[in-house]
C-alpha cells in the first residue's frame, strides 16, 4: 500500500488536507492518486482569491492520457496556489505530501475537516475499490 | 529530416512562381509584412521526394490490415476519388449559380434520398463536416424542437457510460447537462437505471447501436418507449452503422435523429484524420429544424434550400456546403454498391467480426462479452496477460505493428480493462484475419518467454516507442532553426 | 458484391468456425420486429465503368465558367505535385495518428504545417486544423471566452464587415453557451469598422473583438489600432485573416503593441480546390500562454527510446475522448488530408512564391477595378480604402439579372453582396486572383459593357 501519513485527513476523491498552525488548510493529492494517474504533465492551479465550497472542482491535474479534477476538501477562500507546479508538475509524483502540495485554503470552519476520512478509513476505501 | 532542414536560401520551385513581383506599393506600409514567413526554400523534386518518403512512414488501409475498432477502416475505392476529382467538380465555386452545378447537385440530392431510405428517416441534410458536427446538429435540433414547443424545463441529455467522449462534449456545447447511466453486465444499457433517470428534465438520449461495446442493444424498442413517454427524443450516433447497414434501420428502432459517418460506413477516406462528413437524418417532427443548405428539386432542376425554406433551421454549420467533395465520394460508393451491395455490408462485416472473435477465443484470448454475438466489432481484454506477464494491451498494440498489422483501438471503452476493440470490416479476406490471429498468438508466446521484449516494441518502424510524457512536459509544437532536436 | 472478397468456401469455413448455420444467424440478437424488409429507394449497383460514365456526364454538364467570384473561396493555381502526392494511399487511407510509431508521415506533415501556419500568422503555436474558416471562427470565439480570465464577460464584438455566412455559422455553433455576439457597424465611406459604434458596444464590457483582415468587402482594416483598442479594454483580439494575404500583410501576431491573441481563417487558398465548398480546412494559431484553451488536435516533437526525434499527438487531455463533457470542444478530427496538401503547397511556393501570388492577386484586382470603372461613368468603386484581392463595385442596374446575363456568356461576375447589405444598393463583390489574365479581365469588362447596354 502506498504512503498514507496518519496526521492528514483524506477525501474520498483522493485529496489530502492538513490544518496548519496558521489556521490554513494545505491540500494535495494522495500518493495513491498520483501513482494511478502516472507521470503528471500539467497542473491547472486554482485561482487565488476564489471562494470555494467543499467538493467544488477547483484545479485539474493532467497526465498524458487522463485529466482529473481536484475538489476542495473544505469550504473557504483559496489563499495560495503552488507556483512551482507550473513548471514542475512532476513534484506531485515525487513528493505528493511535501513540495507537491497544490493549494492552501482559509477554511470557513475547521469543523468541516472532521467530516473527512482518517488514513485508515481512506486506506479501507481504496482497498475496496481495487 | 524536416522540410525546413532541406531549405537553402535562394532556392525555389521555379515552375510555381508567377512571372514577376507586381507592385503592391499602394497598400500602406504600416499594414504590410516586414519579414518573410518561415517557409522552406526548396526545389520541386525535393518537395516530391520529401513527402513521398513521409507517406512511406504511415500505416494505411492501402498498405496494412487496419482493424481499428469504431473507425470502420474498409477499402476506399479508387474510383470514388478519381471521379470526384474531375475538373468541373473541383473548379466549381461554392457561390456559383445553380445552373453551373446541376450535375453536382443531382449527386447530392440522390445521396440525401439514399441515406434517408437506408436509415429509415424522413429527410437528410448533408452539411455537417464530421461526425462530431453531425452530433452537434442533432442535439441542437432536439433543443430547437423543445424550444419551439416552449418546453423549456428539459435541461438534461442522457448518455450511457460507454459512449464516445464526443457525446457528452456535444451535449454541453448545446447547453445541456449530462446524466450518465450505467451499462449492465451483459453489455446492454441498464434499463432500470434509464427508467429512474428519465423525467420532465429529459431532453433526450444519445445512443450508439450497436454500442461501443460491440454488441447490439437488444432492448432498444423498450428504451425508445421509455424516453419517448418521458417526452424526450432519441439521438442515434451513427459510429457503428456499418454493423447494421441494410439489416436494420435506426428509424425503425424509434430514433428521431441520426448522424451517419460517411467516412466510415460510406467508405470515404479518413485522410490521416479527416475530412469526414456527418450527414444527419431526421424524423418528421424534426424536419423543420434541419441545418441548411439542403438540396431541393423542383421539376427537373436542383436548387439550394436555405433559411428561407427552413425558417426554423438550427442554421449553418459551415460557410458553404460542408465537405462537398466527401459527399461526392460517398455518392459514388453508394451507386457502386447499390441496394444489393448495401445489404451485404453488414452481413460480411458481421461475418468477419464473429469469425475473428471465435478464432481469438479458441486461441485462448478472453472476450469481454463471451455470451454475445459480435456486431461488426468486438472487445477482448488482455487483463490476464497483463497480470501474468506485465504486458499490457498497449504493448500488444505496439508489437502488432512489428507484425505488419495496425493496432486495434486500445483502452476504449474505458469500462473494460486492458481492452482491444477490433473491427475487421467486410473488405478483408479470411487470410488477413487468420494472419492477425497468428500474430496475436505469437505475441502472447513472446510475452510469456520474454516480456521485456514485447514491452519495448516496436522494433521495425521508423521510430521506437515515443516519449509522450516528454512531448507534453516540454512542449515542442513548431520547428525553430536553433531549437531543433537531433534526428 | 463489390469490394467483398469472400468465396463460397470462405463463407462455409467461417460459419463453421463460428458455429452458425447461416450469415443471418449472426443477427439473431436483433429483435425480429426490427429486421428490415428489402431495401427500397436505393437503385441497383453499377460497375466502375457504368458509374464512371454517369459521373463524367454529370461533371461535363456543370461547365467551367470564368470565375471572378471570391467571397471566402478563391481560385488559385495548385501545383500538380500537391494532389498527386496527397492522394497517395498512405496519406489518403490512413486515420488519425493514434499509433504514433505507425503514423510518423502524417504526424511530421502536421508538425511542419503547424510551424508554417504559426509563422505565417506571426503567433507561437498552431493546431492541426479545424473544419473550415467559418467554424474555426466559432471555435476561436469559444476559446476566447475560456481564455480571457480577466473578465467574466461572454460578449464578443463581431463587426458587420465579417462575411455574413461566417457570422451565421458562428451564431449556430455558439448560441447555446450563453455567448452574446454583438454586431458592430462599418463606416459607409471606408467600409472599415465604425470606431464610434465600437466604443458604444464596449460600454458593457466584452471578452474579445474579432478583427477581419481583409474584411468581406476586401477592405484592409487598421488592424493594429483595433488590436490595441481591444487590449486596452481588457479584451482579447481574434484575427480573422486570409492566408494568401499574409504573405504581404502584417501578421496578426505583430498587430499593434502586443499582437492578436488568436488568429484563424479559411485555409482553402493554400492548395485546396474550390470543389463546391469543401472539404476545406480552418486554421488556428495562438499565443503559447493560451495553448491549453485551443481546441483540436496538436502534434508535438519528442524523442523515442533511442533518443531519435519523433512526433506524436500531445495535449490530449483537452480533448473530448479524455475530458468528455469538460473538453475544449467536441471536435475529434482535423482536416488531415487538406493540411497535407497545404503543407506541400506552401513548401512548393516558399516565401517568395507566396508573396508573388499575393502580389499578383492584388495587381489583378487593381486592374479589374480599373477595367470595370472604365465600362461606364455610372459604375462606382464603393469604398475608398486600401484593399487586397477583392472590392465592391456599384452597378447602375440590379445585380442579379446582370450576373445572370454574364453567366450566359460563361462568366461568373462576382457575388451579389447587396443581398446581405441592402444599404449598399446594387453592389457586387468581385475578385481576381493570380489565375486571371489580362485577357480574362478584358473579356469580363467587354461582357459587362454589352450586358449593361
Amino acid at each position: 500500500m502506498s504512503n498514507l501519513p496518519s496526521d492528514l485527513k483524506y477525501a474520498d476523491t483522493h485529496e489530502w488536507a492538513r490544518l496548519d498552525d496558521d489556521g490554513l488548510v494545505t491540500v494535495g493529492i494522495t500518493d495513491y492518486a498520483q501513482e494511478s494517474l502516472g507521470d503528471l504533465v500539467f497542473v491547472e492551479t486554482p485561482v487565488v482569491g476564489n471562494q470555494v465550497s467543499a467538493k467544488d472542482a477547483c484545479a485539474v491535474v493532467e497526465s498524458v492520457k487522463a485529466a482529473s479534477d481536484i475538489y476542495a476538501p473544505v469550504s473557504g477562500e483559496i489563499v495560495d496556489a503552488n507556483a512551482l507546479l507550473n513548471d514542475s508538475p512532476e513534484l506531485i509524483n515525487s513528493d505528493p505530501y511535501g513540495d507537491g502540495w497544490i493549494m492552501r485554503i482559509r477554511p470557513d470552519e475547521t469543523a468541516e475537516l472532521d467530516e473527512l476520512l482518517s488514513a485508515e478509513e481512506y486506506e479501507a476505501q481504496v482497498s475496496a475499490d481495487e | 529530416m524536416l522540410i525546413f532542414e532541406h531549405s537553402r536560401e535562394g532556392r525555389t520551385a521555379q515552375a510555381q512562381m508567377p512571372a514577376a513581383l507586381d507592385s503592391a506599393d499602394d497598400i500602406p506600409a504600416h499594414l504590410r509584412r516586414q519579414s518573410a514567413p518561415q517557409l522552406p526554400e526548396v526545389s520541386e523534386l525535393q518537395v516530391v521526394r520529401h513527402y513521398t518518403r513521409l507517406s512511406q512512414r504511415n500505416f494505411s488501409i492501402d498498405t496494412h490490415f487496419y482493424p481499428l475498432g469504431s473507425c470502420t477502416m474498409k477499402y476506399n475505392p479508387r474510383a470514388c476519388n478519381q471521379l470526384a476529382m474531375q475538373s468541373p467538380f473541383l473548379a466549381r465555386h461554392p457561390l456559383a449559380p445553380e445552373r453551373f452545378g446541376q450535375g453536382f447537385m443531382a449527386c447530392l440530392f440522390e445521396l440525401q434520398e439514399m441515406l434517408a431510405a437506408v436509415t429509415g428517416m424522413r429527410a437528410v441534410s448533408l452539411t455537417p463536416m464530421a461526425g462530431a458536427q453531425g452530433e452537434f446538429a442533432g442535439v441542437a435540433m432536439i433543443r430547437a424542437y423543445h424550444d419551439a414547443r416552449e418546453d423549456l424545463a428539459r435541461t438534461e441529455i442522457i448518455v450511457p457510460d460507454a459512449a464516445h467522449g464526443t457525446n457528452p462534449a456535444t451535449a454541453v456545447m448545446c447547453g445541456y447537462k449530462v446524466r450518465e447511466i450505467p451499462t449492465a453486465d451483459d453489455g446492454d444499457v441498464d434499463v432500470d437505471a434509464l427508467r429512474a433517470a428519465v423525467g420532465p428534465q429529459t431532453a433526450g438520449i444519445m445512443l450508439t447501436n450497436p454500442s461501443t461495446l460491440g454488441v447490439f442493444e437488444r432492448r432498444i424498442e423498450e428504451i425508445a418507449a421509455i424516453v419517448h413517454s418521458a417526452g424526450g427524443l432519441l439521438y442515434y450516433d451513427g459510429a457503428n452503422l456499418n454493423a447494421i447497414l441494410g439489416k436494420v434501420r435506426p428509424g425503425d428502432m424509434g430514433f428521431d435523429v441520426i448522424h451517419v459517418n460517411l467516412h466510415k460506413t460510406f467508405s470515404t477516406p479518413h485522410g490521416g484524420g479527416g475530412p469526414g462528413a456527418g450527414a444527419i437524418g431526421v424524423s418528421e417532427r424534426l424536419l423543420p429544424f434541419l441545418p441548411v443548405p439542403v438540396v431541393g428539386r423542383r421539376e427537373d432542376r436542383y436548387y439550394w434550400q436555405t433559411e428561407r425554406d427552413y425558417p426554423q433551421s438550427i442554421g449553418r454549420l459551415s460557410a458553404f456546403m460542408g465537405n462537398a467533395g466527401v459527399l461526392l465520394r460517398a455518392y459514388i460508393y453508394s451507386r457502386m454498391l447499390g441496394c444489393g451491395g448495401m445489404e451485404r455490408v453488414a452481413e460480411f462485416a458481421a461475418l468477419n467480426a464473429n469469425y475473428l472473435m471465435h478464432r481469438l477465443r479458441d486461441a485462448g484470448f478472453e472476450l469481454a462479452y463471451p455470451a454475445r454475438r459480435a456486431s461488426h466489432e468486438f472487445l477482448i481484454t488482455l487483463r490476464r496477460e497483463a497480470k501474468a506477464y506485465g504486458v499490457t494491451a498497449m504493448d500488444f498494440a505496439k508489437r502488432l505493428l512489428d507484425y505488419g498489422f495496425h493496432a486495434p483501438t486500445t483502452y476504449f471503452p474505458l469500462l473494460v480493462p486492458e481492452c482491444l476493440l477490433i473491427e475487421p470490416t467486410e473488405t478483408e479476406t479470411k487470410e488477413s484475419l487468420d494472419g492477425f490471429v497468428e500474430a496475436m498468438c505469437r505475441i502472447r508466446a513472446e510475452a510469456e518467454s520474454d516480456p521485456e521484449y514485447v514491452k519495448n516494441a516496436p522494433y521495425t518502424l521508423p521510430v521506437r516507442r515515443l516519449d509522450e510524457v516528454r512531448a507534453a512536459r516540454q512542449l515542442d509544437l513548431r520547428w525553430t532553426p536553433t531549437g531543433a532536436v537531433e534526428d | 458484391m463489390p469490394f467483398i472478397p469472400h468465396t463460397e468456401q470462405d463463407i462455409r469455413e467461417m460459419l463453421a468456425a463460428i458455429g452458425a448455420d447461416s450469415v443471418d444467424a449472426l443477427f439473431d440478437e436483433i429483435p425480429a420486429s426490427l429486421q428490415s424488409r428489402p431495401l427500397e429507394g436505393v437503385p441497383a449497383g453499377l460497375t466502375e465503368m457504368e458509374v464512371a460514365r454517369l459521373m463524367q456526364a454529370r461533371a461535363a454538364s456543370d461547365g467551367q465558367p470564368l470565375c471572378f467570384l471570391g467571397a471566402g473561396a478563391y481560385e488559385h493555381h495548385i501545383p500538380a505535385a500537391v494532389w498527386e502526392i496527397t492522394t497517395r494511399g498512405e496519406f489518403y487511407s490512413a486515420y488519425t495518428p493514434y499509433q504514433a510509431e505507425a503514423s510518423q508521415g502524417t504526424l511530421q506533415v502536421v508538425y511542419e504545417y503547424q510551424t508554417m501556419l504559426a509563422s505565417l500568422t506571426g503567433l507561437d503555436v498552431a493546431n492541426a486544423s479545424l473544419y473550415d474558416g467559418a467554424s474555426a471562427l466559432a471555435e476561436a470565439v469559444l476559446m476566447a471566452v475560456r481564455a480571457n480570465r480577466r473578465t467574466a464577460s461572454r460578449r464578443i464584438l463581431v463587426p458587420r464587415s465579417i462575411h455574413p455566412l461566417y457570422r451565421r455559422t458562428v451564431d449556430s455553433i455558439v448560441r447555446h453557451q450563453g455567448i452574446e455576439l454583438v454586431e458592430v457597424g462599418y463606416v459607409p465611406e471606408s467600409g472599415r469598422v465604425d470606431r464610434a459604434a465600437l466604443e458604444a458596444a464596449a460600454e458593457v464590457g466584452f471578452a474579445a473583438l474579432v478583427i477581419p483582415q481583409p474584411n468581406v468587402f476586401g477592405v484592409l482594416e487598421e488592424a493594429g489600432e483595433l488590436c490595441d483598442w481591444a487590449h486596452e479594454k481588457g479584451a482579447l483580439a481574434i484575427g480573422l485573416v486570409n492566408p494568401t494575404a499574409l504573405a504581404l500583410l502584417q501578421p496578426p501576431g505583430e498587430w499593434g503593441e502586443a499582437g492578436a491573441d488568436i488568429a484563424c481563417g479559411e485555409g482553402q487558398p493554400l492548395g485546396v480546390p474550390l470543389a463546391a465548398g469543401g472539404p476545406y480546412f480552418g486554421f488556428m494559431s495562438c499565443r503559447q500562454s493560451h495553448v491549453r484553451q485551443m481546441p483540436g488536435r496538436i502534434v508535438g516533437a519528442t524523442l523515442d527510446s533511442e533518443g531519435r526525434r519523433g512526433f506524436t499527438l500531445t495535449l490530449q487531455p483537452r480533448e473530448q475522448h479524455i475530458r468528455r463533457s469538460k473538453a475544449t470542444s467536441n471536435i475529434c478530427t482535423n482536416q488531415g488530408l487538406m493540411v497535407t496538401a497545404a503543407t506541400m503547397y506552401l513548401a512548393l511556393l516558399g516565401p517568395q512564391g507566396l508573396e508573388r501570388v499575393a502580389a499578383a492577386c492584388h495587381a489583378n484586382t487593381r486592374a479589374l477595378r480599373d477595367a470595370l470603372a472604365a465600362v461606364g461613368d455610372d459604375i462606382d468603386v464603393v469604398f475608398q480604402s486600401p484593399f487586397f484581392h477583392e472590392l465592391v463595385v456599384r452597378l447602375p442596374q440590379p445585380v442579379a439579372p446582370v450576373l445572370d446575363a454574364l453567366a450566359d456568356k460563361g462568366i461568373l461576375g462576382g457575388w451579389d453582396i447587396g443581398e446581405h447589405y441592402p444599404e449598399l444598393g446594387n453592389a457586387l463583390l468581385v475578385c481576381a486572383t493570380e489565375t486571371r489574365t489580362a485577357d480574362d479581365i478584358r473579356a469580363y469588362a467587354d461582357a459587362l459593357r454589352e450586358v449593361l447596354q
